[in-house]
């Protein structure tokens, strides 16, 4: 009965032209074509963004350099953090979100379509508003340019008083549009993921990327508003003559900052949690063997969820709070480091015995693996509070959260793009080019994460345009530098080979991986109704079961 | 296109529900309102007493009792009209639907008042001093959501006098009253907050 329904509409297909599929792009509502919408956004914007850190690198590149102006300096780093966190993280986590639940869990789409579109639309338009302040924000008065407050915008600096002309204005409501869109988007896929499992799909057998989906998408409703909280403050100061940040009215100078990090930090736990999600459906795969430990995985990542809302002051260490304060941060820090733990064992223990399968996906998930580890170690070493003090705002930590969002996030989501690459456009990535990216990238990204830690050992400080010579950060801002050229060679051969496997690549048929879950009995690309007739499972592996009916998964979950 | 695979039917499959992903949906929107109340509450906690120059809470504020009872009389009216629509009673429905928006439009009218007094009397404005911008910030956030909420309950008596609201709508009404309810419950915190502890 509902394939006849669904075979009918399919039957109406509109035409092929440029116009035709523009214009299917702005008015679908399809959850595959919005998260491919999302995650190739996302893309964009990371190659701007990426743009922006080559330039700022180039000026680092050896001392007294006069590529980059001051200001232009500023600017850059801010949009690129900017850019980063809230256009690529927040987009990529969205859009795998948004392709990925509703085909796990077996459904024909996300509960609320419409409001999925709206939350796009809000993403995109918002990203625009931001790059738009270069051209905005001079306005008539030609009063500034783009954004030049860092990522966090500390306040009172973004003040009436400090930031003159209206950058910061584009930061606040670009910032703020992104958020209605992450917001709605959150709502949509926990709603999806709770109310639209399919038949037997009980919440332990939903594979770990749904489960680590919700997680993430109610850390998202929790996080956001703080910060969207305290960019409204910051727009009642700056318009209305609000008090909030201003100290000359009693105003306090640290509270932006609390209410900065409650959001921020839990957001690179947002960022970094669908990148587990990936690592945790690709490993498996790769290891022919069922992931290890489900339970205590899905455990794991409820425990971070939790932590990772009682840690934010750890970015504050300097600021001179109380030693309890301190020490509760502290502690707090290193008990996130212990679910974190469980998680990176219980890949290695999937992969223990396994019979792996050095594919693409598996190599950036290793890579992944190793970077990640590294990452959490020089967390920890930020967490403890008297070295923190030595180590703030220098190279050190830049060093310490690229290497988890380029290291591990970024590596994580690229793991994602080729495993499911093939179900979403029908065409494997070709393997050589995938490897000169895999390889390139990661070299680039040592030579570069690697070598910054030690210029923040030797007390070189985050954000300055340029450093005198002789004070022993020359030869490794250099070094630092061409490995960032390597990394972009590496996103080059990325780029090109998503443009050129959408139309040459191997063919991949509905299941090239030899996978389990549900997304793979849909045709490659899955039809607009995903499923013709709504699956029903018994266990984690449904595909498992199908391929082997003589032993299967349930006879044992 | 149709390649699905089929998966075993079981016994369990017949009596498999899950809940209406329509309430998971307007809980989670509670859940991220709740958290952007809760940084303003924070902020209004924190600096008071930190105003560097007058007015006080102490000096200017009064206890907005009418229009406390009004708001949260509204809940109990959004219920019994609730459940006249469940029960098909549409007039019914229709009395104690506009009652509601007549306590809510009560409540704003209140507040305008207050402000009103505020502003020309006491000459307190946003940008007085920290008492003021918390104090407009905290209440106007608040404020901002009844007159939401508002929006929502005039829409939805305009669709019942066109014959739209039946009882089959009665899952989309109950979230109406949801958000209501959740409305509500942040100016118990609100007024707790504002008018009994700074005061």
């Amino acid at each position: 009965m509902a394939v006849q329904e669904i075979a009918l509409t399919t039957s109406g297909a509109p035409g092929n032209s440029l116009v035709d599929r523009l214009h299917g792009l702005v008015v679908t509502v399809d959850h595959k074509k919005l998260g491919l919408m999302y995650v190739g956004t996302a893309v964009g914007f990371l190659l701007v963004a990426g743009l922006l850190a080559l330039a700022i690198r180039l000026q680092l590149a050896v001392p007294n350099n006069t590529f980059l102006e001051p200001d232009v300096f500023n600017r850059f780093f801010t949009m690129h953090g900017t850019s980063m966190v809230f256009l690529v993280g927040m987009a990529l986590v969205s859009g795998f979100g948004n392709y990925l639940v509703p085909l796990m869990i077996g459904t024909r789409d996300m509960a609320f379509p419409r409001l999925n579109a709206f939350g796009y639309w809000m993403y995109l338009f918002g990203g625009l508003l931001l790059y738009f302040s270069y051209l905005g924000a001079p306005g008539l008065a030609g009063h500034g340019s783009a954004p030049d407050v860092g990522w966090f915008a500390y306040a009172p600096l973004t003040g009436p008083a400090f930031s003159r002309g209206h950058s910061t204005d584009y930061w606040i409501l670009s910032l703020l549009l992104t958020s209605i869109g992450s917001t709605v988007s959150a709502i949509n896929v926990i709603a999806t993921a709770v109310s639209l499992r399919c038949k037997g799909m009980t919440l332990m057998r939903m594979p770990l990327l749904v489960w680590l989906m919700i997680v993430v998408n109610f850390m998202i409703l929790l996080a956001l508003p703080a910060l969207s909280a305290a960019q409204i403050m910051l727009l009642i100061d700056r318009y209305l003559g609000g008090h909030f940040f201003d100290t000359q009215a009693g105003g306090s100078a640290v509270i932006w900052q609390h209410f900065f990090w409650i959001f921020g930090h839990p957001e690179v736990y947002i960022l970094i949690i669908p990148a587990f999600a990936c690592v945790s459906e690709i490993v498996p795969v790769f290891s022919r063997k069922p992931i290890f430990g489900y339970p205590v995985m899905v455990g794991a990542t409820v425990m971070i969820g939790l932590i990772s809302t009682s840690v934010w002051a750890h970015h504050m260490f300097s600021v001179g709070m109380t030693s309890v304060g301190n020490t509760f941060f502290a502690i707090s820090t290193f008990m996130v480091a212990v679910p974190t733990g469980i998680k990176i064992f219980n890949w290695l223990g999937t992969m223990f015995g396994g019979r792996i399968r050095f594919d693409l996906p598996m190599l950036f998930c290793i890579a992944f693996l190793f970077q990640f580890l590294i990452a959490g170690l020089t967390g920890m070493m930020l967490g403890v509070a008297p070295l923190n003090w030595q180590l703030t705002d220098s190279y050190f930590v830049v060093a310490h959260f690229h290497y988890t969002l380029v290291g591990g996030f970024l590596f994580g989501m690229f793991a994602g793009i080729y495993y499911w690459y093939p179900k979403a456009v029908g065409r494997l990535l070709d393997r050589r080019l995938g490897l000169w990216h895999f390889w390139l990238f990661v070299i680039g990204f040592h030579v570069t994460f690697d070598t910054m830690h030690f210029p923040g050992l030797l007390g070189m400080p985050r954000r300055i345009f340029t450093y005198d010579a002789g004070r022993g950060w020359d030869t490794l801002n250099f070094v630092t530098t061409i490995g960032a050229v390597l990394q972009a060679a590496g996103i080059l051969c990325f780029v090109i080979n998503l443009v050129r496997s959408a139309k040459q690549g191997k063919l991949a048929g509905n299941d090239p991986w030899d996978a389990w879950t549900l997304e793979w009995t849909t045709s490659s690309p899955p039809a607009e109704y995903n499923f013709a007739t709504k699956p029903e499972v018994r266990s984690r592996r449904p595909l498992w079961d199908l391929k082997h009916p003589e032993d299967p998964d349930w006879q044992y979950e | 296109m149709i390649n699905d695979a089929s998966l075993p039917l079981t016994s369990a499959a017949s009596d498999w529900s899950l809940p209406s992903s329509r309430k998971v949906a307007i809980v989670c929107l509670i859940l991220t309102e709740t958290g952007l109340f809760s940084i303003f509450v924070a902020a209004y906690l924190f600096y008071l007493g930190k105003s560097l120059t007058g007015p006080t809470p102490r000096e200017v504020l009064e206890t907005p009792v009418i229009p406390t009872i009004c708001l949260l009389g509204s809940s109990l009216t959004i219920m019994l009209a609730e459940r006249a629509l469940r029960r098909q009673h549409r007039r019914y429905f229709q009395l104690w639907w506009t009652i509601t928006i007549l306590l809510a439009a009560l409540f704003l009218g209140a507040t305008a008042i207050e402000w009103h007094r505020l502003i020309t009397i006491d000459h307190l404005t946003i940008s007085t001093n920290l008492f003021g911008t918390t104090f407009y910030s905290l209440v106007g956030l608040h404020a901002s959501h009844v007159i939401a909420g508002l929006c929502l309950l005039t829409l939805v008596l305009f669709f019942s006098f066109r014959g739209l609201v039946t009882p089959a709508q009665h899952g989309r009404i109950e979230m109406v009253s949801w958000y209501w309810h959740f409305v509500d419950a942040v100016w118990v915190i609100v007024f707790t907050v504002v008018y009994v502890i700074s005061r």
